[in-house]
């Protein structure tokens, strides 16, 4: 027999297999509320980030959730809340043939310029 | 037990009734909200209700601070929030009947929560227009919490109410308990009358209007009985009130000016 032993890193749910797919086919049977991803803008001018999850009936309830557990300590002024069913992972075992072969090629980054003195923040 | 000289002034000084009025109904409320914590039906909706638990506390305690500050004042004698909110008896809290009702179910308490936070709403609002300094700094901050606490009770309400037969039909019975002790807090009791001024007939009808809005939203027929309890905001209270106080009260009894 064959088993197929799939390792997942936090936050890694693989494509097939994405957060709320299964409560989604399985409508009658679901006692639990959906799975829901929520990202916090901490600043006016920034980026949403990714906070953490929570469950909750709808995007309503979803969105005071997170209100009620992500920005308790004046985290935030913006929250974005969308269903982890729809958020769609890149499968942790492609990740040799996804990310490695950036590895070597350092000329993809900016880095072989002179850059006069004068310039900051870059 | 409140020192004797604090007590008597306190009967006879209707604006420390008043606002002790006010930080019963928020304590006590908030009590009995903390009494689910680690027991909501998810973890996301137990932390929501912890969270409006304490910001009625930080109501209480405001109200409270102030109240002990003119008491000191007026009296020269040294009070604190914790003599207040701790050494007073049953007979001395003020807080409408509403409060102190025990939870029930997950209906029961956020139906109480909808029809009680949507008073304070409306009163808060008239203290912003009409009180001046701390009670109006109070308000100002007050109203922001509890506009929070209006909308999640009241899409509770409607979730549930609007929800299976089961929740619908424990809306119901949740409504039918606690109705009758809806009208103690529009109708107001001498220390309340003339002080402040605020316009009773409007929160009752801005009230009524927005209780009828979400009820009909949430499927449930308004009820018709107009019989009310009443008794809470003069010291009269169910028997639940001193079990509260006895859990409550217990460690500052038990070891008086124990701090942590």
């Amino acid at each position: 027999m064959k088993l197929l032993i799939q390792k997942y890193l936090y936050g890694d749910y693989g494509d097939g297999h994405a957060g709320g797919l299964e409560q989604a086919t399985n409508q009658d049977q679901q006692k639990e509320w959906p799975l829901w991803e929520v990202f916090i803008r901490s600043k006016q001018g920034l980026d949403h980030k990714h906070a953490g999850s929570l469950h909750a009936a709808d995007a309503t309830m979803a969105l005071e959730n997170a209100r009620d557990v992500y920005t308790r300590r004046n985290e935030g002024m913006s929250i974005w809340v969308v269903e982890s069913k729809h958020i769609h992972a890149s499968d942790p075992d492609a990740a040799a043939e996804f990310f490695e072969p950036a590895n070597d090629k350092i000329y993809r980054h900016p880095s072989f310029y002179d850059l006069p003195d004068s310039l900051k923040h870059m | 037990m409140l020192q004797q000289s604090i007590k008597s002034f306190i009967q006879q000084d209707q604006q420390i009734q008043y606002l002790l009025h006010l930080a019963d109904n928020a304590l006590i409320l908030s009590h009995r909200n903390s009494q689910w914590c680690g027991h909501g039906p998810i973890l996301e909706q137990d932390i929501a209700l912890t969270n409006i638990a304490l910001d009625q506390l930080g109501q209480a305690r405001n109200l409270y601070q102030y109240a002990a500050l003119l008491i000191t004042e007026k009296t020269g004698i040294s009070t604190t929030e914790d003599q207040l909110a701790y050494l007073r008896d049953v007979g001395e809290f003020k807080n409408c009947l509403l409060a102190e009702l025990p939870n029930g179910d997950w209906g029961q308490t956020v139906l109480r929560n909808f029809l009680m936070g949507s008073y304070q709403f409306f009163l808060y609002q008239e203290l912003q227009q009409l009180a001046s300094g701390q009670l109006k700094a109070i308000a100002d901050k007050s109203i922001k919490e509890i506009t929070y606490h209006v909308r999640w009770s009241a899409d509770w309400v409607v979730r549930l109410g609007d929800g299976t037969t089961e929740s619908h039909a424990r809306m119901v019975q949740a409504l039918e308990l606690l109705w009758s002790y809806t009208g103690e807090m529009l109708e107001p009791c001498d220390y309340e009358q003339g002080l402040i001024g605020t316009q009773s007939s409007y929160i009752k009808a801005a009230w009524e209007a927005k209780i009828a809005a979400v009820l009909a939203e949430g499927n449930l027929v308004h009820p018709t009985n107009d019989w009310m309890q009443s008794g809470g905001k003069k010291g009269l209270h169910t028997e639940h009130l001193g079990y509260l106080l006895a859990e409550m009260q217990f460690l500052q009894r038990a070891y008086p000016g124990l701090e942590w």
